[in-house]
């Protein structure tokens, strides 16, 4: 993890409502070139609002998200040509296409074929088991298997930045450690800026330079993996003693 | 749980389909369609082979181009038959014979085109109002779409019946000339028929070109999660708008051969029902498949020009009875075949 000093995302005091509810609430962060960072904290913290806020996915209401510089205000189809990849939560994989075609829908607007072979070999060299299945149809394959397919359609944007929604979720332990280990190498050998959403606490903080806590739609805290580990905020989170109740995150109707 | 509905999930554990692997029962069913089509026209003679072709070819080509929308895209549209209808009229406004005598009860203005010169306005209509109608449906999905399509289908029916000065309304429009190259008309059916299946191979081939393209992936991938392609940098919208306006130019197509095989129209051709059976024959043939839409064309065309000779039946009861008999089989079908005969996607 090749982390520079410049940081090229920012959110600067983002909110995002979804009808009466505050999802968001002046969220701040930043994010530096080469960094991996994560993002956690309980159900409802609004850890997955913020990489939708980012991709132009969530009703921002409030705030800026700044990108290399430059405030990003684009649709989610010029986001993606930024060079800013979302991997949503739950695979999401297209089952009646095969292993090949969805890696192809990473990059299918790209005109130049040489450069989308290229993409194609560099993903398969990082998940050789999508090599050998490439003809098989998506539906065939394990939970484990789709998630690592997920997230080599994501590379095949070539992403400068890859932002993954609990990559993790609903996998077997020993392929959730296999998971981990990729999106390190994605990080490490991709130099690819990597924001993860995750809930598995232990195994992300041995794979990030540093992670935010959220809870109830704003940071709580924000540091190393080493920080986190010698306080109490994840308990504090996780047991609802971090911040005092906001009406359970509702607002006034205007 | 009921009774019945216990019943119902034995038969289908039990179903005589279960167990046979789907390349055997796409076989089965279409040799078996095949064979139908077949023995009926050596039985019904020469005539009737032609006449049933056409009609199939028509039939065809809405199934198909509906098939792009329902199959390939995952958009439940229960109003294709609007815009079989407004290449139909577009084609009976501008070409009909405006010395005909009909004109002396609610007459209206026909400028007396060639079928040449009207089929590519008719298509453009069709198109243009389906790409008015479809910013509107961008917005819906799933039951909320099979809804507005349904009430698509009303207006259109709506407008052919009341917008009299343009349709004649009820008494509708009679001299709808065939096409003519130069100063060859094909008013013979087997001229006909040969250009309506040149229509139909034109159809298919665009349809093949349009669902093997990285377009046509796409479009499974809008069928299968439409925000899902979206985060990869699809405009879903437009996507959808486009397979969308060359379904219904498609349709326009068939309506404006239909308009001229007939050379009479009038609403009672694009009613709901129509709509709905064409739905019906799309899913009874296979989604997402163009064979499967071919397949569903004829087997309903067999369906429905077979009845006339079941001796059993009195003339008057023929028409009622194909409902009934199409209901009862796509019912058959949904509990034992949910993907249809051969088909590559189940609703």
């Amino acid at each position: 993890m090749d982390a520079s000093n410049e940081v090229s995302l920012e959110l600067r005091d983002i909110a995002v409502h979804y009808g009466a509810v505050r999802a968001l609430d002046g969220v701040s962060l930043g994010v530096r070139e080469g960094e991996a960072v994560a993002v956690m904290g309980p159900n409802g913290a609004g850890k997955s609002t913020v990489l939708k806020a980012i991709m132009g996915l969530a009703p921002v209401v409030a705030g800026e998200v700044h990108w290399r510089g430059g405030r990003l205000e684009a649709e989610t189809h010029e986001i993606v040509r930024e060079g800013i990849c979302f991997v949503p939560q739950g695979r999401r994989v297209f089952t009646h296409l095969s292993i090949e075609e969805n890696l192809e829908m990473g990059c299918l607007y790209l005109a130049d074929d040489e450069e989308k072979r290229r993409r194609l070999e560099s993903v398969i060299e990082l998940f050789p088991i999508l090599h050998e299945k490439r003809g098989d149809m998506a539906s065939q394959m394990s939970g484990g298997q789709q998630q690592m397919l997920a997230i080599g359609r994501g590379l095949m944007g070539a992403p400068d930045l890859l932002l993954l929604d609990e990559p993790t979720l609903g996998l077997a332990p020993i392929v959730v450690g296999e998971v981990f280990e990729k999106v390190r190498e994605i990080s490490d050998r991709l130099d690819t800026t990597v924001m993860i959403v995750e809930h598995n606490i232990k195994g992300v903080l041995e794979i990030v330079d540093r992670a935010y806590v959220l809870d109830k739609g704003r940071v709580v805290h924000e540091g190393t993996p080493e920080s986190i580990r010698e306080t109490n905020v994840l308990t504090d989170v996780f047991l609802g003693r971090a911040q005092p109740d906001r009406d359970d995150g509702e607002i006034d109707e205007p | 749980m009921s009774l019945i509905t216990q019943a119902m999930r034995g038969l289908r554990a039990s179903g005589p389909l279960r167990g046979i692997p789907r390349a055997n029962v796409e076989r089965i069913a279409t040799i078996l369609v095949l064979v139908w089509a077949v023995g009926f026209m050596l039985w019904q003679g020469a005539g009737f082979t032609i006449t049933l072709t056409t009609v199939f070819a028509i039939w065809a080509i809405l199934a198909v181009s509906l098939n792009l929308v329902v199959g390939f895209t995952g958009l439940l549209s229960v109003g294709h038959i609007g815009f079989f209808g407004i290449g139909a009229y577009t084609m009976a406004i501008l070409a009909s014979d405006a010395s005909y005598d009909q004109l002396r009860t609610e007459s209206i203005p026909t400028p007396d085109w060639p079928f040449f010169a009207a089929l590519p306005i008719g298509i453009a209509i069709a198109g243009l109002v389906a790409l008015g109608v479809g910013v509107v449906f961008n917005r819906f999905r799933d039951d909320i779409f099979v809804l507005v399509s349904f009430g698509f289908a009303i207006i259109s029916f709506s407008f052919f019946l009341n917008l009299r000065e343009l349709t004649r309304g009820a008494f509708g429009i009679h001299e709808i000339p065939r096409p003519a190259f130069g100063g060859w008309v094909l008013d013979g059916e087997v001229e006909f028929l040969a250009f309506a299946l040149v229509c139909l191979a034109l159809v298919v081939l665009i349809c093949w070109l349009i669902v093997t393209s990285s377009f046509g992936r796409v479009l499974t991938a809008i069928r299968e999660d439409e925000e899902a392609i979206a985060v990869f940098g699809y405009r879903v919208t437009h996507f959808k708008l486009a397979v969308w306006v060359l379904s219904a130019m498609m349709a326009g197509l068939a309506g404006a051969l239909f308009a001229s095989w007939t050379s009479f129209i009038d609403p009672n051709s694009f009613i709901l029902l129509e709509s709905m059976l064409l739905t019906a024959i799309v899913i009874l043939g296979g989604l997402a498949t163009i064979w499967g839409s071919l397949l569903g064309a004829l087997a309903f065309v067999l369906l429905e020009e077979g009845m006339r000779f079941l001796p059993f039946l009195p003339p008057e009861f023929v028409g009622q009875a194909r409902q009934v008999v199409l209901g009862v089989l796509l019912v058959v079908l949904m509990l034992f075949r949910p993907q249809g005969l051969v088909g590559r996607y189940q609703l």
